[in-house]
Parts: structure tokens; sequence; C-alpha cells
């Protein structure tokens, strides 16, 4: 079970709180009525479906409801990190600059909480 | 190639068993092909044997990443069966569940076919009004399927649970007598040797990573590992990599794999008499000639390619098999496994040709590629040969998504994705 940092709460949860919605940063047409039939099924149904990294949206729909991205290694499902809605597609963080940001996140994890503080 | 058969085994019996030979060859590849399937699990195996066997072109090569048969071939729950409600699910799945029924005459390989039943339980009333509209619609289409009360599924099924104090109640449950199982592992091998009897190379330990083409857009070969490999058509038969193979042609395909669990119990005796799937609870069950209890799992949320998944997808599926059958509590799960499924928009599969001259695709069976196999790999052998498909495979389009004609079976049918 994946463990995913919601950018909203702030916090590393459980994936059961979380739905997958699909590839992210793809835009609904605006003049979704005047584009051609390969367009519509270009915007609706092809999809990227990347083996490595992959930008995707999740919702926190059993925390806080909203809607975020997520760039996530497909091969290892590994979160490179998660970032709010409407940002621009995010550059990924370097090894330094992850192991930082992992290192200011709340792990409410069992053993983080209680067992290893312990 | 040596026949198999009753009087082989009484005289290797009589040879301390020196005399098999090896199943299939594995050449060196030639430097071009008529033909060049990327993908050897049972589709594209298959495929490469209809071509040979219906269509006289033997000069084809199946080339695999990994060994043959070793992906979702390997992986699945091994369920056959043909009670889709669509006709163009009908047409395909029923051609394959025609020709699983003489599979092993025609290979000369056991593929352990077995039509023990498959049972799919009803829970409540909407369930019971579409698995009977599900009948109908296969009986006027010449599919066997019918309608039994709890207490036939009972008599049927013994270790089911029908009380009414159950956690998952039941108020029938549909039966196809033809639909059953068969031996995953052997009809990849016994393709694999039919084909390679015929003249077709496998080519395994080999990945395709380009795919070459000409001045006017016309595939031209494969780059691999190994080298070039020039093929005249190429037929991508690659499951849960079909997205990965057909961009390195720039075609786009609206795929999304996710893994997809299955896992098997201690093997036990003989006590499980057929196959039983519940959609509304989601749980798949079966037993195998070894004993063990195959039980098959939903699919993660998300896209991956991990060939693993998590474990509260699995817990969720024994939660529902130890309701439904009280007497597997106790049983110890063995061993558990994942496989990487490629899922259209309408869980329906894809197979026809590309806007790329000569490149084939035979992708999106997502979780339920197994029953199919012998008619996804007779009809892609069509449309490989002929240029364009068969009349049952003709709805299966990738156009199908630009003009609409979609095939709506995760709405419709008998599938729990």
């Amino acid at each position: 079970m994946l463990l995913i940092h919601c950018p909203y709460c702030e916090e590393d949860r459980s994936e059961l709180e979380f739905r997958w919605a699909g590839e992210a940063h793809i835009a609904r047409p605006e003049n979704i009525a005047a584009i051609t039939d390969e367009e519509f099924a270009e915007y609706f149904f092809l999809r990227n479906n990347e083996k490595g990294l992959t930008y995707e949206r999740w919702r926190h729909i059993h925390g806080c409801g909203r809607f975020f991205n997520a760039a996530r290694d497909t091969v290892s499902d590994k979160f490179l990190m998660t970032y709010k809605a409407g940002l621009p597609k995010q550059p990924i963080p370097t090894a330094e600059q992850a192991a930082a940001i992992a290192e200011e996140k709340t792990v409410e994890t069992w053993e983080a909480t209680e067992g290893d503080a312990r | 190639m040596r026949k198999y058969s009753i009087f082989a085994v009484a005289r290797e019996a009589l040879r301390a068993h020196k005399g098999w030979e090896a199943q299939w060859s594995s050449p060196e590849p030639r430097s071009s092909y008529d033909v060049v399937i990327v993908g050897a699990g049972g589709h594209g195996l298959g495929a490469a044997y209809y071509l040979a066997k219906e269509h006289g072109i033997t000069n084809v090569a199946v080339i695999e990443k990994g060994w043959l048969g070793g992906g979702n071939t390997g992986r699945n729950t091994t369920i056959i069966r043909s009670n889709y409600l669509y006709e163009e699910s009908m047409d395909i799945y029923e051609h394959s569940l025609k020709l699983w029924e003489g599979l092993s005459q025609d290979l000369n390989y056991n593929v352990m076919y077995s039509p023990r039943g498959v049972m799919m339980l009803s829970h409540n009333v909407h369930d019971q009004q579409s698995f009977k509209r599900h009948i109908n619609a296969h009986r006027l289409y010449g599919i066997d399927n019918e309608w039994l009360t709890p207490e036939q599924a009972k008599a049927y099924c013994p270790p089911l649970d029908i009380s009414k104090t159950a956690r998952y109640p039941i108020n029938g449950a549909t039966l196809q007598r033809r639909g059953g199982t068969a031996r995953h592992d052997a009809v990849a091998w016994g393709y694999a040797r039919a084909a390679s009897d015929r003249g077709v190379h496998i080519i395994q330990n080999c990945e395709v990573t380009g795919i070459r083409r000409g001045p006017n857009g016309e595939v031209q070969g494969v780059e691999t590992t190994r080298g070039f490999i020039g093929a005249k058509k190429i037929g991508v038969s690659a499951a849960g990599h079909s997205s990965v193979v057909m961009e390195m042609a720039g075609v786009r395909v609206p795929l999304h794999s996710t893994p997809l669990q299955a896992l098997v119990s201690e093997p036990l005796k003989p006590i499980f008499p057929c196959v039983v799937m519940s959609n509304t609870v989601h749980a798949y069950i079966s037993q195998s000639d070894k004993g063990e209890l195959v039980i098959g799992a939903g699919t993660d949320q998300y896209n991956s390619y991990s060939q693993t998944g998590g474990l509260q997808i699995i817990t969720h599926t024994l939660d529902a098999i130890c309701e439904l059958f009280p007497i597997f509590r106790r049983v110890k799960m063995m061993r558990q496994w994942g496989g990487i499924t490629d899922n259209t928009p309408d869980r329906s599969p894809i197979q026809g040709v590309t806007p790329v001259p000569g490149l084939f695709v035979n992708c999106g069976w997502g979780t339920g590629g197994f029953k199919a196999t012998p008619g996804s790999a007779n009809l892609f052998a069509h449309l490989i040969a002929k240029g364009e498909p068969h009349r049952l495979a003709a709805g299966l389009t990738l156009d199908r998504f630009r003009t609409g004609r979609l095939i709506d079976e995760a709405a419709a049918a008998a599938v729990a994705h």
C-alpha cells in the first residue's frame, strides 16, 4: 500500500484515504464543440501510460477531499513529490532536495511516532 | 517434432526417458522476417502458430524480452468463459471457447482444458436482473448459460454458504457449463512447440527497444538488444507494455496499465468442483489440479509496471472468499503475485490496424486475456496475414475511440474490474 503526502493536509497518509484520478495536466479544450473527432479522442481517451516518471492526479477523498498532482515512478511506485492542483508541471527534485523534503515531512506511522522514537 | 502419444510415453518408459527432445528450438535471429510479433505470451505465440498453420506464413519471429509465457500468461487465474454481453465480445470469446475445446488435439499438447463450469453469484435484485438479461442474450446468440436457484448453486458447488444469515447472501447464480479452466503454462508451451515445429523462430531474452520506419512511415523492422531485425509486418502483442512498444512507433493507445494480483493456497484434496466468481463482492476462486485454491483479486487503482500490488487488495478478496466459503477460513495462502494488465476505457480489447502501415496491434485485454488466447491469436493471425480484421474482430478497432462505437463491457457485462 502506498504512503501518500497530501500537499494540503501536509501529512503522509495511507493510500486508503486517496483515489487515483488519472493523468495530470490535461486541459479540457475550451472550444469543445468545435474540435474534430481526432482531437476529442486525443483529449478524452489517449493517455501516456508511461513506464517510469509519470505525472498524475490524486484526490484525498477520505481526508480534505481535494485534488492534487503527483510525480511518481511507475516502476518502483515511489512518489517523487506531490504538489497542489493548479500549479504548472513541477521539476523533479534532486536527490538532495528530496532528502530535505523528506526530513521536513510529518510521518504519522507507528514506527515514526511510537516505535523507533520510543 | 515427435508426436506425443501413449505410445511415446510407453517407449520412453522403456528407454529411461532419454528420447524426449526439446519442445522448441532457440535459433539465432535472421536478419529479417516476413512477420515479427512482439511478445511471446499465449496471444503472440498463438498468432505465430496460426500464421504458419492457416495462412502459410512461416518466416515469422516471436520476440520476447523475458522468457516465453512469463508475463500475464503465467500469472493469471486460468478462467475460461464466454458469457459477455455485447455481440462483439460474444463473437470473439465464443470463437475462443470453441477453439479451447479442440486445442489439446490441435496442438498435440495437453492444455488441460477442463469445462467444469463457471458460476457467477448473484447477491441482490440488480445482479439477478442483469444476469437474467445476460442469460437471455447468450441463449439468443447460441451460447450456453443458465440460471440456478441458491439450492441448485449449492448442489453444484457444495462449499458455498447460501444461508439467509450469510454476510453476502446469495439469491441465485448463473452457470456456463462449458466454461472452466486450462493449464496456463501448457498453453504457452503448446503453442511454442507447435509454432517452432512449423518453422517459427522464438527469440527469448531479446527486448525490442525501437521500431524503425521507412520514408513513407511504413515499418522496416525492430531495434532490439540483439541488434536490428527487419520485418515487413509487425504485430504488437505486449499486454501491459503495449503502450511502451506502440510509443516506439509514435502511436498512442488508450490504455492504462495496472497491477492485478492473484494468490494460491496450500494444496488441498479435491474440494472445489467448479469456478465461482462474484463480481459484487469481488472474488474469483477455483481449484487447480495440484490442489491449490487459485484466487483472483482486483486491480490497483493507479498506473504501475511494478508487477506487484497493494496488500489491501488481496485481503479484500480473501474477506469475501471467507464469507462465501466459510470452510476455507483456516486455509493458508502460499504464494501471491501480480501481473500488469492493459485496460481500455471501455474494458474491451483493441485488435486492428494502426495509422502506421505494416503495424498491427493486439492489446487492451485487461484482466481477461487468458480466456481469449486461442481466439485472439487466431484472429490476430488473420489480421496480420490479410491486412484487415476478420469479421469476428471487426468491432475491436483502435478507431472506435474516434468514432465513438465503444463496446462498453465495463458497464454491461460479466467482468469485475
